[in-house]
């Protein structure tokens, strides 16, 4: 089992989330994924955008980049098309994620860059007091939705796989396990892939939705959640894990190679 | 025997390990309200708690394990 202390900056522990965040697991997660696949320390780069879940590379012991709002993939990308040989994780919020950097991210899944992003999914902005983002579920309450949201929410799977991205998996908190694992799936994958994570927010989605508190939040995920069946398109429960899309395409930075190649320049 | 070790500097005390626990090892410190170990002897090492601390404050040790 991996000592997750080993790749932390201790120095900045314990982190600032609050009690029963599901940033902290996540960010565990994405840690024993790294570290089960073996990947070089140093040739793993971590990058985040703005919000709770942007803050997960301040804490984590690799070489990391906290970016504007919105664009950490634009940054991730750039880091990519520099050195193909990084490994480049990108951590993001529903937020960040698809409202601000809602552009970004389908020109990401499009081109097919060989980046993985985790989408920690709250359904609120945390850092700034608990706005809706474009995944708050339709009739939730947020603080600029006092009397119930009315949007409908992104269904960040569909979205990914109708964009182009090539691997896309949803996850939970609870399910810290198989989350785990789609992590690991999803860094070994040639190409951009998606891991969705459901996650908690206690302090701003759980009270003002009267959820409750951490525990609840956990347990209303495991009661919530269900697998992907093969074959099966009507689900009872309002959220399906599982791993949605695994396919190939070319990948972009060697798509690019070529272009140097033709153009007569050496790689 | 398997053993948890709780980082309480870094615990918050949400409880959710204590809450998750198939076999009840984990409680909540009254006094200080972070976890605790209850009941060392029950672990069944299925590393629940640790995969899901928020807090990164947990480490299961296996027996046979360093």
């Amino acid at each position: 089992m991996t000592n997750v202390q080993d790749y932390l900056r201790e120095s900045h522990m314990p982190h600032i989330w609050c009690p029963g965040c599901g940033n902290g697991i996540v960010m565990g997660n994405i840690i024993r994924a790294i570290d089960e696949l073996g990947l070089d320390r140093d040739k793993t780069v971590i990058v985040s955008g703005i919000g709770c879940s942007s803050r997960a590379p301040g804490y984590m012991d690799f070489d990391t980049l906290h970016t504007a709002h919105g664009r950490a993939l634009p940054f991730a990308t750039g880091i990519k098309m520099a050195n193909p040989d990084l490994h480049v994780i990108v951590i993001s919020g529903d937020g960040d994620a698809t409202a601000i950097g809602g552009n970004h991210f389908i020109h990401a899944c499009r081109r097919n860059v060989d980046i993985t992003l985790v989408v920690v999914n709250n359904c609120i902005y945390g850092m700034t007091s608990g706005q809706f983002s474009p995944m708050t579920p339709t009739g939730k309450f947020a603080t600029t939705a006092v009397y119930g949201n009315i949007d409908r929410p992104f269904d960040l799977v569909n979205l990914a796989g109708g964009a182009g991205a090539t691997y896309v998996a949803r996850g939970s908190v609870y399910h810290a396990m198989q989350t785990k694992n789609y992590i690991k799936h999803a860094i070994e994958h040639k190409g951009f892939s998606v891991v969705e994570c459901l996650s908690t927010c206690p302090t701003y989605y759980g009270r003002r939705n009267k959820i409750g508190d951490a525990v609840s939040m956990m347990e209303r995920l495991r009661d919530d959640c269900t697998m992907l069946k093969p074959g099966v398109t009507e689900y009872d429960k309002p959220f399906v894990i599982g791993e949605f899309v695994n396919r190939e395409a070319k990948e972009y930075t060697e798509a690019y190679d070529e272009v140097i190649m033709k153009a007569g320049g050496k790689k | 025997m398997n053993r948890i070790e709780i980082n309480r500097k870094w615990c918050k005390g949400c409880g959710i390990c204590a809450a998750f626990c198939p076999k009840k090892v984990l409680g909540l410190d009254e006094e200080t309200e972070k976890a605790t170990v209850v009941n060392q002897d029950e672990c069944i090492a299925c590393y629940m708690c640790e995969l899901r601390c928020p807090d990164l404050a947990i480490k299961v040790i296996k027996e046979g394990d360093k």
